[in-house]
């Protein structure tokens, strides 16, 4: 068996959370449909809740203290993302998106990453479109065509076999299939020299 | 070991007062420091350029030979000069006629500058900043050590048949360090050349001094300068000290969180922790100051950040004086006996100097 890490961002506040529920469930469908492929995916979850003194702090003195950096590092050493947000104000919440306003804008370059929310209600879904892609896209992720959006109906007693189940299997398949067929993430030193004097010179 | 204090012209209300120093007091207050910096045994004294309120020092020449005038050993340098926003024939003639007048007690110190809006009114673009960092050294490198230049390149008009005047002093160019906080390029650069390497260190975590000043090393020895300990190593430090560390702590907060730069962020415990700021006794210092050694090897230069957040004068000298009584002499003591003889000294205008009479010596015999 392969050996791969999946690093889960969950940016719910309260206690317990229903973008923690979501993300559980995709993780978990995730290292399923991994090992059914014969990858074993090991599973880090991290809570931006328990980071956001640390990344307000990195935004204002420009370097992560050393949770922070641990996360980030993590990041950029994972072979694939699960990212989850609630909806504030129709869009990403502001703690989610500063996370990726302080990562290194290369780090998600070629990254599968899958993209999930969860809202009150169904109304918001679109939020997946109109404002996570966009943001992924810029940061160069290779994004994954299914993305999950879960709103309060679809955890009702009814729903547990629905609709959502079957996204969360689909988007999990397609997460395990761009991880099988990669080569393991190689993490870029930003101290690393990578040209010498001379050809900084000739390519000035 | 050289041991000094770099200054970068802020001029910031005093969080504890309300008052803001004018322009005017401000600029005849950085005299005063520089002059108190000599008097209490100190032997550097480095000044930014910046070209943007809440600093002074956009010409940081008039004010170091002002200085110069009234002062006998501080060496004199900056921090930084701006060798992406200058034009290198400026810092040229501007440099070495400051050290004609200074009786050669000038160095300087090279960065590129962060502040994006000032780029543009120089005519530049921050995101062309490494390619400027080195085009503009480059010449300026040349016209320091040639008499007559002919030069073309991509971001200034073309030199020909150009003298750049007065010639430095003695033939001999001012030593330079190039600055920089994250970037290897600029270590490859300083490597390169066989200059100096300068690491600001503050406001950032040790981590990266640790990194860039490792890269510096490698490449010097590389590029046959000496071997990698023999790399000309030059750290800045952030200090407030009372007798009784608490003292230190209560008096120093107030500026701590409301400065420019990491003010309302994190914690004073915080930066402390994960920066090489120091708020404590004067023995703390000695203690955190002996420990960079630990990562960086033997360096030649420390330089302390004293006079900025809006500490009054009058504090910012009582640290000159808790400095030169207490720390510098008690470091100069440790560094000098843990330090090999074959790792040089800071370069001087006397030492290089020297160095190239014995080269000359060298050749003839």
């Amino acid at each position: 068996m392969k050996q791969r890490n999946l690093v889960v961002i969950s940016s719910g506040l309260s206690q317990p959370s229903s973008t923690r529920l979501l993300a559980d469930q995709l993780s978990a469908a995730a290292v399923g449909a991994a090992a059914r492929l014969g990858v074993t995916l090991d599973v880090q979850v991290i809570e931006l809740r328990d980071l956001a003194h640390d990344i307000t702090d990195n935004m204002l003195t420009g370097f992560a203290k050393p949770a922070l950096k641990q996360a980030q590092d993590s990041v950029a050493a994972a072979d694939a993302l699960i990212v989850v947000t609630p909806v504030f104000s129709a869009s990403y919440s502001g703690l989610f998106k500063s996370f990726f306003d302080v990562l290194d804008k290369d780090v998600l370059t070629g990254k599968p990453v899958m993209m999930a929310a969860t809202a009150g209600t169904a109304r918001h879904s679109l939020v997946l479109e109109h404002a996570l892609r966009p943001l992924f896209a810029y940061l160069r992720a290779a994004i994954l065509p299914t993305s999950v959006f879960a709103a309060g109906d679809d955890w009702g007693a009814n729903s547990v076999e629905g609709p959502l189940r079957g996204r969360i299997e689909r988007a999990a398949t397609e997460l395990a299939i761009e991880v099988e067929r990669r080569e393991p993430a190689t993490v870029t030193d930003p101290f690393a020299l990578t040209e010498s004097f001379e050809n900084m010179i000739k390519n000035l | 070991m050289q041991f000094g204090i770099f200054s970068v012209s802020d001029i910031t209300t005093d969080p504890t007062t309300g008052r803001t120093p004018t322009e005017a007091q401000r600029i005849k207050d950085i005299v005063t420091i520089a002059k108190h910096a000599e008097q209490a045994g100190l032997d550097v004294f480095a000044l930014g350029e910046h070209h943007n309120e809440p600093f002074f020092s956009s010409s940081p020449t008039t004010t170091l030979a002002y200085i110069a005038a009234q002062t006998t050993t501080l060496q004199l340098s900056t921090a930084t000069t701006l060798i992406t926003t200058n034009d290198p024939v400026k810092i040229a003639e501007d440099f070495a006629m400051l050290q004609h007048l200074a009786d050669g007690r000038v160095d300087l110190m090279l960065g590129r500058g962060n502040t994006g809006p000032v780029y543009p009114w120089f005519g530049k673009d921050i995101r062309a900043g490494i390619p400027l960092a080195l085009e503009n050294y480059g010449l300026l490198h040349k016209l320091w050590r040639e008499h007559v230049v002919d030069w073309e390149g991509k971001f200034r008009t073309p030199l020909q048949s150009f003298t750049s005047t007065p010639r430095p002093l003695d033939d001999v160019p001012p030593f330079v360090w190039h600055g920089s906080i994250r970037s290897p390029q600029i270590a490859e650069q300083a490597a390169y050349y066989g200059d100096g390497f300068f690491a600001n260190h503050i406001f950032w975590p040790a981590s990266h001094t640790e990194r860039m000043v490792g890269l510096y090393r490698q490449r010097f020895e590389h590029y046959g300068h000496g071997s990698a300990d023999q790399a000309i190593v030059g750290l800045g430090g952030q200090v407030f000290m009372r007798r009784n560390s608490q003292d230190a702590v209560k008096e120093f907060r107030p500026y701590f969180d409301n400065a420019p730069v990491y003010g309302h962020g994190p914690s004073l415990e915080d930066f402390t922790r994960e920066t090489p700021l120091t708020v404590g006794s004067p023995q703390q210092v000695i203690d955190r100051t002996l420990g960079f050694r630990d990562y960086v090897g033997d360096y030649q230069r420390q330089l302390w950040l004293m006079d900025h957040a809006g500490l009054p004068l009058k504090t910012v000298l009582e640290q000159l004086d808790i400095l030169g009584e207490e720390v510098v002499p008690v470091l100069r003591k440790e560094f000098t006996s843990l330090k090999p003889a074959h790792v040089p000294d800071a370069p001087t205008h006397a030492s290089l100097l020297a160095a190239r009479a014995e080269k000359k010596e060298e050749v003839q015999a």
